[in-house]
């Protein structure tokens, strides 16, 4: 289990590469990239998301160690920055390896749906030079739910 | 001694990342009431719980979690990772 929380970017393509040749004896490997979305109106400026550093990493670390009871995997990698960015960047990435890919897709889904809202971030935009809490979406804590 | 710490709009409507409770109470809800008699500022942070959650020790609990043994105490909104 591999969990790193960080403001540096970080190349999707090679944390992939190295967490699949970390393991000859899987059938599956899934990852998700989560993006900066620009708004409909392409004013997005920047996005700036605080965390709860002493929190955080046991956090993660915790829901990780679920999925890994829970599922049949081989690890875990969850990636996640913090600090200002902006629209196309790199948030996080997950991923996940198993001996097949049911495991890999349910637990890469179920970890996300977690990070989503219980992982201690938070997220405020910058929209023409105003900035404005994320609110938390109901529809991301009905997906939380489905897991129970 | 406590550490009570804030993060997202709790922090920027309280105006303080951090602050030392030196207080007894028993429950985060007897600290919550401490804290909005204090002053105004608190009292608007923490009018409606709903839309707040806590954490103590690094674990989120509920309001009516007992205080005892915690040295940290942190408020926050509803998470927004991922």
């Amino acid at each position: 289990m591999k969990i790193q929380v960080q403001s540096a970017p970080f190349n999707v393509g090679d944390e992939t590469n190295a967490f699949t040749d970390t393991h000859k004896n899987v059938g599956a490997v899934v990852t998700f990239t989560g993006i900066v979305r620009d708004d409909d109106c392409g004013s997005l400026d920047a996005m700036e998301i605080e965390h709860y550093p002493a929190m955080t990493h046991k956090a993660i670390s915790q829901h990780a160690q679920t999925a890994q009871d829970r599922w049949n995997l081989a690890d875990v990698l969850v990636i996640h920055r913090y600090g200002k960015l902006v629209p196309g960047d790199v948030i996080m990435m997950v991923a996940t390896a198993a001996r097949h890919r049911a495991d890999a897709f349910q637990a890469a889904e179920f970890l996300m749906d977690y990070l989503k809202s219980r992982a201690p971030f938070w997220k405020k935009e910058w929209i023409d030079g105003t900035p404005r809490w994320v609110e938390a979406k109901q529809l991301d804590e009905d997906a939380l739910a489905r897991w129970d | 001694m406590i550490e009570l710490v804030y993060f997202a709009w709790v922090r920027e409507r309280i105006g303080a990342a951090s602050e030392p409770y030196d207080g007894s109470a028993a429950t985060v809800r007897d600290l919550v009431n401490e804290l909005r008699a204090r002053e105004p500022r608190y009292d608007l942070v923490f009018s409606d719980l709903t839309s707040l959650r806590v954490a103590i020790d690094q674990e989120l609990v509920d309001f009516d979690a007992p205080l005892t043994n915690a040295k940290e105490v942190a408020f926050f909104p509803p998470m927004t990772g991922g």
